[in-house]
């Protein structure tokens, strides 16, 4: 099912790596720094030099970028207070130089062991990006990693300008073991992995207009539809909220008695909907033609 | 402090502030400002429907444009725990409703929270943290998650997360602990007038993202400051 390329296998250094221009990676604050978590230590948790994510800028086609990439192996890839300082610091610095961001997602949220200051971190990361939208500045980001994209870190990638997702790549505000530890089995099954990848997965996220691009799972997918998504405008002003509102009222209002994904893809029009999951990227993206709903710049 | 009595003492010349199925919209004045209020009660989850509903107020503001304060009073759970709303792109509805706030911010308008009850996770985030200045009432009571939660996840006894909740301000939930990291400006009196304070805290001049340099400066995040700072400057170097 992966292949030697696959996103969702890869690292984080790997995915940034074969996203950027060959040797064009030049890291801020790198490991060798060795900054810290300074909490993990009171919970007698290994630290990492890099505290589980990696940020700096390279070239893409020869174009100058910045990028963040969440280490989903380190943490469960988690926002702690310099995880997450490292990638407000970024998204600030990409308003004044006026540069586009790449935020590679591999997420479950934010680290419980720190939790107030990631979740913090999440609050200040939001302000720092939408504050960069409204300077212009397009803020992308790439979802299909391990960890998916979970709590805090759903809430940013809801704050970008667009999003792109393999089908591996899930984003949810609370995760299937939290609802099912708080409202029951009945409500949602967290063994029921069909149940989570219709319900959370990149295919259904693209479908309703979550996402802006599918890829497939493997890294030179994702550096294609970034290339393509870039060429677009990510201004966040008050007329693309206004048009959000209207779209996710809409959808609310056309989807909002559906029970599963399955109900919502027949009401698409999407020809034998319970086929959809095993689909191939191809065989997906042919059958939804003209039928998923879109975004078109509206979030 | 219950809200009637929060109200009562923001606007002592009379408001019209309602609240329908827990979400809370209207306004009031205050020393002749007109001040716009949104906000969630009843410690109610933030759903899909919910945040759509407010960030439609919010819009409605910043349409008309004026520079009237939007006030946000928050005592919340968290965001609805459900299949449904995931289903529908709950992340999506939490995030518009926090890119209004913080639009509303960059267009002139003073975003103030008031947080009176608790609020919990994404709709802590997504309300009470996307305001340009947050302030809390004596007994609210913020959380990411509950200690008995957090003891499941961390798979630590409840009591070995107590011990260490006594050491660190920097998980454990609590009024005293958000303050600490610089989440929380200031808590205020509810034995002296609030709308003296509101109009205090509007005097005060707003810049830019303050929160880690008042976490640092209260010990509660000793890092988060200056790697965001030498991120941005090594940026702009590089």
């Amino acid at each position: 099912m992966t292949s030697a390329n696959s996103w969702y296998e890869a690292g984080a250094r790997q995915r940034v790596a074969a996203m950027l221009d060959p040797g064009s990676f030049a890291e801020f604050i790198g490991p060798e720094q060795r900054e810290i978590s300074p909490h993990l230590a009171i919970f007698d948790l290994p630290e990492q030099f890099d505290d589980g994510i990696i940020v700096g800028h390279g070239t893409l086609e020869g174009r100058r970028i910045l990028v963040a990439a969440q280490e989903g192996r380190f943490m469960g890839g988690a926002f702690g207070e310099v995880h997450g300082a490292k990638l407000t610091g970024l998204l600030r610095a990409a308003r004044s130089l006026g540069e586009p961001v790449l935020i590679l997602f591999d997420t479950g949220g934010v680290r419980l062991q720190e939790a107030n200051a990631g979740e913090l971190a999440i609050a200040e990361i939001m302000r720092a990006l939408v504050e960069a939208r409204m300077a212009g500045v397009q803020v992308l980001g790439l979802i299909g990693g391990r960890a998916g994209c979970y709590g805090g870190g759903s809430l940013i990638a809801g704050c970008c300008s667009a999003l792109i997702v393999s089908e591996q790549g899930r984003i949810s505000v609370s995760g299937p073991e939290v609802i099912e530890t708080n409202k029951g089995v009945e409500e949602f099954d967290s063994r029921d992995r069909a149940l989570v990848w219709r319900t959370m997965g990149g295919k259904h996220r693209y479908l309703i207009g979550g996402a802006d691009a599918f890829a497939d799972d493997d890294v030179l997918a994702f550096r294609e539809a970034a290339l393509i998504v870039l060429a677009g405008n990510g201004r966040l002003d008050a007329d693309v909220l206004e048009a959000e509102q209207q779209r996710l009222e809409h959808r609310l209002h056309r989807f909002g008695e559906a029970h599963d994904a399955i109900d919502i893809w027949t009401d698409i029009g999407v020809s034998e909907p319970t086929e959809i999951p095993g689909l191939a990227t191809d065989e997906f993206l042919r059958r939804i033609t003209d039928k998923r709903e879109k975004a078109n710049g509206a979030r | 402090m219950e809200l009637a009595d929060i109200l009562a003492s923001l606007f002592p010349g009379g408001h019209e502030v309602a609240v329908m199925d827990n979400l809370i919209s209207g306004s009031g004045i205050i020393n002749a400002i007109k001040v716009h209020v949104i906000g969630i009660a009843g410690q109610s989850p933030l759903g899909c429907e919910g945040a759509l509903i407010l960030a439609g107020h919010v819009l409605e503001i910043t349409r008309k444009g004026s520079a009237a304060p939007i006030l946000v009073l928050i005592d919340s759970s968290s965001q609805r725990m459900s299949r449904r709303d995931e289903l529908l792109g709950l992340s999506e509805c939490l995030a518009h409703l926090a890119k209004t706030l913080l639009l509303a911010g960059a267009q002139g308008h003073r975003t103030i929270g008031l947080l009176y009850g608790g609020s919990a996770a994404g709709a802590f985030i997504a309300t009470a943290l996307a305001t340009g200045t947050l302030v809390a009432l004596p007994g609210a009571h913020p959380a990411v998650m509950d200690l008995p939660s957090m003891a499941r996840v961390t798979k630590l006894p409840i009591e070995v997360l107590k011990a260490k909740a006594e050491k660190t301000p920097v998980f454990a939930p609590g009024l005293e602990n958000l303050a600490q990291t610089g989440a929380i400006h200031a808590v205020w009196n509810p034995d002296q007038s609030l709308a003296e304070q509101f109009l205090a805290l509007l005097a005060e001049q707003t810049g830019g993202d303050a929160r880690d340099r008042l976490g640092e400066g209260r010990g509660g995040r000793p890092k988060a400051a200056s790697i965001a700072q030498r991120v941005e400057k090594e940026a702009s170097h590089a």
